[in-house]
């Protein structure tokens, strides 16, 4: 299976998905550069996290309307998997792939913490874990905080598109443990197709124990398993 | 075509939480300014550009709001102000 990933001026975790990919999941991982219209035949198409064009005006804003983009979006919109973590969540909200948006953290604070954070729905990107079961994963990030209207919200909560949340580390939901005012501390969501996720917390810095929880990995072996399905 | 100074404003829409502008009217009561209700921190974009005349700068500029200047899912704009010729 063909993974790539984009990097755009400003991406910084468009090498930890690399590594991630080619290293601990064994996959091919090429990079795709923003300003090309060529996605190299790949079969997942990741969006890495960053500060895309310095977050100037909205973070993900002016990404969007990177060359590759048009290309990430054909991809989508033929049903294939598309991935944004941090960064490329905001630029997938900003590209209309995934509802909603990302904006300034309650706080004010840029948060980077290792947080609790719930598998809420069985789809294409969770299928290596229990729905429920809590991970850990690296968070940092000043624009997380989740946002789109009442009727959406519902809408994703209904439609089993909520996919992570976050939660103390007994799986409880408070506003304690919320680290960014996400409404309903959502972490996460996916389309109303089911193959476009985006999430704030970064699985592609947690495969490996020495440095983050592990707890990253079944993300990306959740997809080889769909290879064929 | 003629120069036009379009000015846009852009504020986070109302009944999203706006944390910018809470911790700025904070500041503001800290300061002795307790006569301040609400705070609403947002963008003033300065465009000038090229149009045949003053409507037709004003219906580039709302489209360019549409498309990037504004995010529809949480801010709203308003075109402030469409001036005939550069900025001196």
């Amino acid at each position: 299976m063909k993974f790539g990933v984009v990097t755009f001026p400003g991406s910084n975790g468009d090498y930890d998905a690399f590594k991630a990919v080619a290293e601990r999941l064994g996959e091919e991982a090429v990079y795709l550069w923003h300003k090309d219209h060529d996605l190299q035949g790949v079969d997942v198409v990741i969006l890495p996290g960053g500060f895309s064009y310095g977050d100037y005006l909205r973070a993900g804003a002016i990404a969007r309307f990177s060359p590759i983009m048009q290309e990430v979006a054909a991809h989508a919109k033929a049903g294939r998997p598309v991935v944004g973590f941090c960064n490329g969540f905001q630029i997938a909200c900003e590209a209309g792939l995934l509802p909603g948006a990302l904006l300034r953290n309650d706080s004010l604070q840029f948060v980077c913490a290792q947080v609790p954070v719930r598998v809420e729905a069985a789809n294409r990107f969770t299928a290596g874990y229990e729905v429920g079961q809590v991970l850990t994963l690296p968070i940092a990030h000043g624009d997380g905080r989740y946002t789109a209207d009442e009727a959406t919200l519902d809408r994703l909560e209904g439609e089993g598109q909520v996919a992570f949340r976050y939660v103390s580390a007994a799986g409880e939901v408070d506003a304690a443990w919320n680290p960014n005012g996400s409404a309903r501390a959502i972490a996460g969501v996916t389309n109303a197709a089911g193959n476009v996720l985006g999430m704030m917390p970064h699985p592609e810095r947690a495969v490996e124990a020495l440095v983050s929880s592990g707890d990253g990995l079944p993300l990306f072996e959740s997809l080889l398993a769909r290879v064929g399905a | 075509m003629s120069r036009f100074r379009v000015t846009v404003q852009i504020t986070p829409r109302r009944g999203i939480l706006d944390p910018q502008g809470k911790a700025v009217a904070g500041a503001l009561h800290a300061l002795g300014f307790p006569a301040v209700h609400d705070v609403h921190v947002g963008r003033h974009i300065v465009l000038e550009l090229d149009a045949a005349d003053q409507a037709s700068a004003e219906r580039d500029a709302r489209a360019m709001c549409e498309r990037l200047l504004a995010n529809p899912v949480t801010e709203d704009f308003a075109i402030a102000g469409v001036t005939a010729g550069a900025a001196t």
